[in-house]
């Protein structure tokens, strides 16, 4: 049981840091249906500027704790902004040019951007992993080992930090998605992007900052993932970003609360695997639910099906 | 007694299609007479799309029975075979509403396609093929022939290199029906052949039917929103209206009967009462 | 006139000062500081400044910027127009098909042969090996421009296939000592049933579905190589892989050798010599057997379903099974490739299968042109071989990669080669078809 709760506890912090990621993803399906490879690595840029910035700042653990929170919010807030400049550049030099075009060029132009990112930060940031001191030591100690197993179960503060950052970013941009002018041109822009742009949509504007938010999710993404597992390189961002393209595709794409389900089951499902089956294979696991569900339920749990039109 | 009664090519019975809470077809029964141009007509949304995609097996009709009787004396359950069966056992092939031909490939290419089955055979499933056995080159030089006089037919000889995409609208509406005709169907179902066409093509279009019907053996049935090709070539007239038979008979009967008439021009409420009253519903 | 030259400079100016801000905030953190474990701190992360380096990208940015503004995007008369005229035209390049194939084919027959005399035996070692690997991309794209090009199915797990091939050929050796020979078909007949079996259910997806589970199923298999540490060696791979014998004859000095049976003085050059005609013959069975196909039923059936699948299935092809021709042949081919892969390098282990290899066959298949077989070689001759040869910028490498991949897709979206040729005539002079026409495929 202890042990149970323990994984619980560690899926849905894993599940968080997806489905950040995961909302990048589906909006970006969603509004101009294509698999925006580079996000994953997106979001690795987002950890590296976070990363720098806290090495810089001199940002450690041993700070008053107010102190603490208050250079995290700045380098939280600048970290978005600069990996949006990064989103909303990739988006302009790769994807743009090729809006209305064959259909398999930007998908290249993805991969293509994706392998210039992770090459980019290879050669200016160095190969090695970058380990970085605990920022949020210490948590809660939920059960002392009272059960048999003897097993301690944690929630730790940083654990709790990305759940609560998740929660509310989830709700505020929910909020903005459903209730701006912002988010009305985004949904009129997925379902006709012709017809939005004669009624006097900025289309290319819409797309624009449908990356950017995008990007500045992931570089929450980015943070998170630094303070809970310490350490980042530059290739962080493959597997994360295909696990968050799963975890979108699992919970619907194009559905923002699917983005975040599916990130949730996604984080459970490897964290659970690897607890009671083998650490090897969790990889296997996210993918093969990937396969399954894609093969049986293509619209996702919260998806709209697609008809085949005659 | 009419051929659609006592010699129907495909029989359609109770078939109900439902999507969702929504009744598309409800419990529809009509018959195709063999040899018949067999006009289905009504107002748009009336589902006459959908009877096609039934009968096509593009869509799984929720109830009913949909039997093609093949000259053969072979009988095939149309709503139990997977949509590629029914070209290529059954014989039924269709055209589609918004033109779907293979856009990058030329004319003779899409009638070449149209062959695919027997081609495959004659090519011993590719490894003949490969390896060019003479039977195969035999059999592709038929299909040439064939694509061949079909496109003289249509008048397209001239450009059966070219690619499809490339021609006029009217032409590819033609080349969709000749290349229905190549994979050899005893019964060819037409999704609004003449929607676009002008008076000329039009006219062409009739004629390339009726000789379609008379030399090469294939029952046609039709929708069409054209009553001018309707009345001209149809055997045969089944009229819909919200998912449901409203008139079923010869294009004479059909044009005077009231309740079509109130279908297609709308009448005053009291005259619908009245006229529902006549015919007894 | 020269007020409107003006302002036009000005907005140029500004347009290019926006260019050099926004790559200001790209590169100011990214490229300008540098997290490094400092040595003598005991493990700690520090920074190392490199302001230098971001005034020159900015740089870069701005003037490569302004330049493009003044005297392309915005100038009355863009310097590419001028290019653009001296270029050939396109349409020239549809018959560039019939005269660069022979060309081509006679290049690679003779280019050992070239090779050995410029360079001598062992300086032409080094080229051998690269004209093997350009080879097997070649190779290796063909077989996905079936998958591809032909049918339209986007699949970006084609690695899994080649890894299927070279660990058959890695394990039937090492665990029954069967010899390459009767190990080169079985390889393929193993990557074409797994074609099939994971074809089967994951072929009625649509589009990226269909891309994003065969890149999983890529990862799948990759995963499963590395952690069957009993069976496949883990991620030590496996070594000592038998390398092939000409017709029975190996490679070695003495008696027994190749070298000695011919009369000829023995040299390692002769083994890299077969091997390279050996992946060569391979490729050309592919280009035969794709030719071909295109011009039988099934090969048009795949062209027919890249155009549109319900057409297909309303003339009665089975498209479910044509798919999955498709796909259980390029796996084939895939499979070949990598069995003759395990026997050129003598080991193999998962790292040579990652999905960055998919993306780069799939970059090559696209690059050169859906469906274009000679666009496939001259994509896998430009981006395989052309950076073998700058390996003093290794470092550079995959970036330039990237880079160009994007570059090459914005300038021309279809592919270098992008004209489709018909499989039939009945003038005899057909003509290609522009790539506008042709469809992409949904799968």
């Amino acid at each position: 049981m202890e042990y149970f709760l323990q994984q619980l506890i560690n899926g849905v912090t894993l599940g968080s840091i997806y489905g950040l990621i995961a909302i990048g993803y589906t909006m970006v399906y969603g509004i101009i249906g294509m698999i925006n490879f580079a996000h994953g690595d997106i979001f690795m840029v987002g950890a590296f500027i976070s990363l720098i910035l806290i090495v810089t700042l001199g940002v450690t653990a041993s700070m008053p704790l107010a102190l603490l929170i208050l250079a995290l919010i700045a380098i939280l807030i600048v970290s978005m902004a600069l990996t949006s400049v990064w989103g909303w550049t990739v988006e302009r030099i790769a994807y743009r040019p090729l809006r209305g075009s064959f259909r398999l060029a930007p998908l290249i132009t993805a991969i293509g951007a994706s392998i210039v990112l992770q090459n980019f930060v290879q050669i200016s940031q160095g190969a090695r992993n970058k380990p970085l001191q605990p920022l949020i030591p210490g948590g809660f100690t939920l059960s002392e080992g009272a059960g048999e197993s003897g097993f301690i179960v944690q929630l730790s503060y940083s654990q709790i930090l990305i759940i609560v950052v998740t929660t509310v970013l989830m709700i505020g941009f929910t909020t903005l998605i459903n209730k701006t002018s912002l988010g009305r041109a985004q949904r009129s822009c997925e379902q006709d992007r012709k017809m939005a742009s004669l009624l006097g949509i900025n289309v290319d504007r819409t797309i624009s900052l449908t990356f950017v938010m995008g990007a500045s999710l992931a570089s929450v993404a980015g943070l998170m993932f630094l303070i809970y597992y310490g350490v980042i390189d530059f290739y962080i961002g493959f597997l994360a970003g295909v696990k968050a393209f799963t975890a979108a595709v699992l919970g619907g794409i194009g559905s923002l609360p699917g983005a975040m389900l599916g990130g949730l089951l996604i984080g459970l499902i490897e964290t659970f695997w690897s607890g009671y089956f083998s650490v090897e294979y969790k990889d296997v696991a996210a993918f093969s639910i990937l396969a399954i569900v894609l093969i049986f339920m293509p619209e996702g749990l919260l998806g709209k099906p697609e008809v085949e039109k005659v | 007694m009419s051929s659609w009664t006592n010699n129907p090519i495909l029989t359609i019975e109770h078939l109900t299609m439902r999507f969702g809470g929504l009744v598309a077809i409800g419990d529809l029964s009509f018959n195709v007479g063999r040899g018949d141009i067999t006009a289905l007509i009504g107002p748009n949304g009336a589902g006459k799309t959908t009877v096609f995609n039934c009968v096509t097996g593009f869509y799984k009709p929720t109830e009913g029975r949909i039997v093609m009787h093949r000259s053969n004396k072979e009988k095939f359950l149309l709503e139990r075979m997977p949509d590629f069966k029914i070209s290529a056992k059954a014989k039924v092939a269709r055209t589609f509403q918004n033109i779907r031909l293979f856009g990058g490939m030329t004319l003779l290419e899409n009638l070449m396609v149209a062959q695919h089955n027997p081609l495959m055979l004659a090519s011993g499933f590719t490894i003949g093929g490969i390896f060019g056995v003479a039977s195969f080159h035999k059999a592709e030089k038929e299909a040439v022939d064939r694509a061949r006089f079909w496109l003289d037919r249509i008048g397209l000889l001239e450009r059966a290199d070219a690619p499809a995409a490339d021609l006029p609208y009217g032409d590819q509406r033609r080349l969709e029906i000749a290349r229905a005709m190549c994979s050899g169907p005893e019964l060819l179902c037409l999704d609004e052949p003449a929607a676009g066409l002008n008076p000329k093509e039009s006219g062409e279009l009739n004629s390339l039917l009726q000789y379609i019907r008379a030399e090469q053996g294939t029952s046609i049935l039709l929708i069409e929103h054209d009553m001018s090709v309707v009345m001209e070539i149809s055997d045969h007239v089944v009229v819909l209206d919200y998912g449901e038979k409203i008139s079923d008979g010869t294009p004479e009967e059909v044009k005077n009967d009231p309740k079509v008439i109130a279908a297609y021009l709308g009448v005053p409420d009291e005259e619908v009462d009245l006229v529902e009253q006549e015919v007894g519903l | 006139m020269s007020a409107q030259s003006e302002s036009r400079f000005v907005s140029a100016v500004k347009d290019s000062a926006a260019g050099g801000l926004i790559a200001l905030a790209l590169f100011s953190l990214m490229l300008g500081m540098k997290a490094e474990v400092a040595s003598g701190m005991g493990g700690q992360l520090g920074i190392e400044y490199r302001w230098g380096a971001v005034a020159i990208a900015v740089g870069v940015v701005f003037f490569g910027r302004l330049i493009l503004n003044l005297f392309v995007w915005k100038a009355e008369t863009p310097v590419t127009g001028i290019a653009a005229g001296l270029m050939p035209k396109a349409s020239s390049f549809s018959g560039l098909g019939k005269f660069a194939m022979p060309v081509f084919l006679v290049l690679a027959v003779v280019l050992p042969f070239l090779l050995m005399s410029y360079y001598g035996a062992s300086g032409s070692r080094r080229y051998l090996d690269l004209a093997i690997l350009v080879t097997t991309y070649v190779m290796l794209g063909w077989g996905l421009n079936i998958v591809v090009g032909l049918a339209g199915l986007l699949d970006l797990g084609y690695v899994a296939f080649y890894a299927v091939g070279a660990y058959s050929y890695a394990l039937l050796a090492h665990y029954f000592g069967l010899s390459f020979w009767i190990c080169l078909p079985l390889a393929g007949i193993l990557a074409a049933l797994w074609g099939i079996m994971l074809g089967f259910p994951v072929l009625r997806l649509r589009g990226d579905y269909l891309a994003i589970v065969t890149l999983a199923f890529g990862e799948i298999i990759r995963v499963v190589l590395l952690n069957w540490y009993d069976f496949t060696g883990g991620p030590d791979g496996i070594s000592g892989i038998p390398r092939p014998s000409f017709f029975g004859l190996e490679f070695e000095r003495g008696e027994d050798g190749f070298a000695a049976f011919f009369g000829l003085d023995y040299s390692s050059v002769h083994r890299i010599i077969f091997l390279y005609y050996l992946i060569l013959a391979l490729a050309l069975v592919t280009n035969f057997v794709t030719m071909r196909l295109r011009k039988l039923p099934v090969g048009r059936a795949w062209e027919a379903l890249r155009e549109d699948e319900i057409a297909c299935r309303s003339l009665g092809i089975n498209t479910t099974n044509t798919k999955l021709t498709a796909f259980a042949l390029g796996a084939m081919f895939g499979g070949f490739a990598g069995s003759f892969f395990a026997t050129r390098q003598g080991f193999i282990s998962p790292e040579s299968f990652t999905f960055m290899e998919s993306a780069v066959i799939l970059a090559i298949v696209v690059l050169g042109g859906l469906g274009s077989q000679i666009g496939v070689v001259i994509a896998a001759v430009v981006m395989i071989g052309g950076f073998e040869l700058i390996r003093e910028f290794a470092e550079y490498r995959m970036l330039v990669f990237g880079l160009l991949m994007v570059g090459i897709m914005v300038w021309k979206p279809r592919g270098l080669i992008s004209t489709r040729t018909p499989s039939i005539s009945l003038s005899g002079k057909a003509k290609g078809i522009s790539a506008d026409l042709v469809q992409e495929g949904h799968g």
